[in-house]
């Protein structure tokens, strides 16, 4: 694998997503909450963008909105060149909590998606699962879980878990991957190895990835872009390149590029929580 | 030893106990056959007298395994019915109460009024005294489906059916099990009363004529016959459930296949 990434989409040439000028607002007449303030975000097909921010900013709302699962108050989301929501798409989810169903083996689990998204529904019975399980194992022994397939969810470690819940959410080969905080959860060094294994599904499988995360670190480690947003309300306030070439390990977050990158985002997210919070 | 089998055997000895305390104490204190029958003449009543109970024991059966049966069948379509959307389950909820507390001796006459008396009010009596717990809990399953097991199904573009069936319905599994093992012992009882008030079938019909004529050890076999019956279905779908929701209960034994 060499270290060869495609160049961020600064101005749109051809962004994956596009937010144009979207605002979310919850609730109507005179009690609304902001979540969401004008936002304008590209990008670009197969990137890697971190989004970072105090809580309560609007970053798993960002989210939600480019796989449609609610829809802007104003403004446009785009995925593909259409409007979200238009035409299905495929879309892998991880959140924090793995969400993995406790009925089904870990198989079962991972090859969900393929029961459900097409053109895989279709093949599902047709092919008898004999590929489809290939399929699963293949994936489950690249992320460490070879010969777990047969256990059930409560069988595994917390960080198992999380591993089987990237495999469900990659399992269908999705254009855009959402990780909503998917390592939050972890202990540092399932994190870090994690973090590892995540980048490495990342560049054999180059999905467009939207990663939400409290930790700097990882955004430092996985993303090509981090953008730092402020709350209340929610608003990008800076977009950054991230330029550490690939792959990337756990000893390139010790290097004083690398920490004052970090350092300086920390600085932003501080400066941008709310005055009362600040106090 | 382990402590399954210590737990098995001690729970044994306590029935046994049970009724060796019940027979010495009618012994001991001469109480009359027609006030509490002894252990040892009850089940020598069962034994003489069953080619004449044996009908009515399985009119009994039938009547509450075919009610149980409607039972399940509306108590599924209605708890999924209110289950799957906030909304039914809001609204229905109150009157869905107020049906559930509604004595069902009380409707009894109504339905021997409706379709005459025999074995339909009794199947009647068994569906709805089995339908409530069955609608509330698998209600109440579909209800708590994780809101995030929902986005990871609405982002694969799932349609609310299949949402239903591949995480609500599975999800729903204990509770409905655990519903029907209370439900069928309801059912049970719905049957017996039913056939106390209008048939002329059944252990409740036997039991009835016998305590008319003092023939008290009969309606104590009645009661043991119906004691019987409802452990041996609880047992029943015990079984089924421990085999079909064992993941719930995260058994290994479950997890073997």
């Amino acid at each position: 694998m060499t270290s060869a990434i495609r160049p961020s989409v600064a101005d749109g040439i051809d962004p994956f997503v596009e937010l144009e000028k979207v605002t979310l607002t919850y609730g109507r007449g005179a009690r609304t909450i902001p979540a969401l303030g004008e936002t304008s975000l590209k990008v670009g097909q197969g990137d890697f963008v971190a989004l970072v921010g105090p809580s309560g900013c609007g970053k798993s709302t960002i989210l939600k909105l480019v796989t449609g699962l609610i829809k802007a108050t104003s403004g446009y989301v785009f995925v593909a060149g259409r409007e979200v929501g238009a035409e299905p798409m495929r879309v892998g989810m991880a959140f924090q909590n793995p969400t993995l169903l406790p009925w089904l083996s870990i198989r079962d689990n991972v090859m969900l998606p393929l029961k459900i998204v097409e053109p895989f529904r279709h093949q599902y019975r047709a092919k008898r699962k004999t590929e489809f399980r290939d399929r699963v194992e293949a994936l489950l022994a690249q992320v460490g879980l070879a010969g777990f397939g047969d256990k059930y969810p409560w069988q595994l470690s917390g960080g198992m878990m999380q591993r089987a819940s990237l495999c469900r959410a990659l399992i269908h080969d999705p254009q855009l991957l959402m990780l909503d905080e998917p390592f939050g959860a972890l202990d540092q060094f399932t994190r870090e190895e994690l973090w590892a294994i995540m980048q490495d599904l990342w560049m054999s499988r180059r999905p467009t990835v939207l990663l939400v995360t409290h930790d700097l670190k990882e955004a430092g480690y996985l993303a090509n872009r981090i953008c730092v947003m402020r709350s209340r309300p929610g608003q990008i306030i800076e977009d950054k390149a991230v330029h550490f070439p690939r792959p990337r390990t756990i000893e390139v977050s010790y290097t004083p590029d690398f920490v004052a990158m970090t350092q300086h985002l920390r600085e932003l997210i501080v400066s941008a929580r709310p005055a009362k919070e600040a106090a | 030893m382990n402590s399954n089998l210590k737990r098995r055997l001690a729970s044994a000895a306590f029935i046994i106990g049970f009724f060796v305390l019940w027979e010495i104490v009618c012994r001991a204190f001469h109480i009359s056959d027609i006030i509490v029958p002894k252990p040892s003449q009850i089940i020598e009543t069962l034994w003489m007298r069953m080619p004449q109970l044996w009908p009515h024991t399985l009119q009994t059966l039938y009547t509450t395994l075919v009610g149980f049966g409607f039972g399940i069948l509306a108590g599924v379509a209605i708890g999924m019915l209110i289950g799957s959307s906030r909304l039914a389950y809001d609204v229905a909820y109150p009157l869905l109460i107020g049906f559930a507390s509604i004595p069902k001796v009380a409707v009894v006459p109504i339905f021997v009024l409706w379709f005459g008396a025999g074995a339909v009010p009794a199947i009647l009596t068994a569906m709805i005294m089995s339908l409530f717990p069955i609608v509330v809990n698998v209600a109440t399953g579909l209800a708590t489906t994780e809101p995030e097991l929902e986005d990871v199904m609405k982002a694969l573009r799932a349609s609310k059916l299949e949402i239903l069936w591949n995480v609500g319905l599975p999800r729903a599994m204990p509770y409905f099990f655990a519903s029907l093992k209370v439900a069928v012992t309801l059912a049970f009882v719905g049957a017996v009363i039913s056939e106390t008030v209008a048939s002329n079938r059944g252990i409740g019909n036997v039991m009835m004529i016998a305590s008319a004529s003092f023939d008290v050890p009969l309606v104590f076999a009645g009661l043991f016959i119906l004691a019987g019956l409802g452990v041996s279905l609880y047992v029943i779908f015990s079984f089924i459930e421990a085999r079909v929701t064992g993941w719930a209960m995260r058994k290994d034994e479950f997890a073997m296949g």
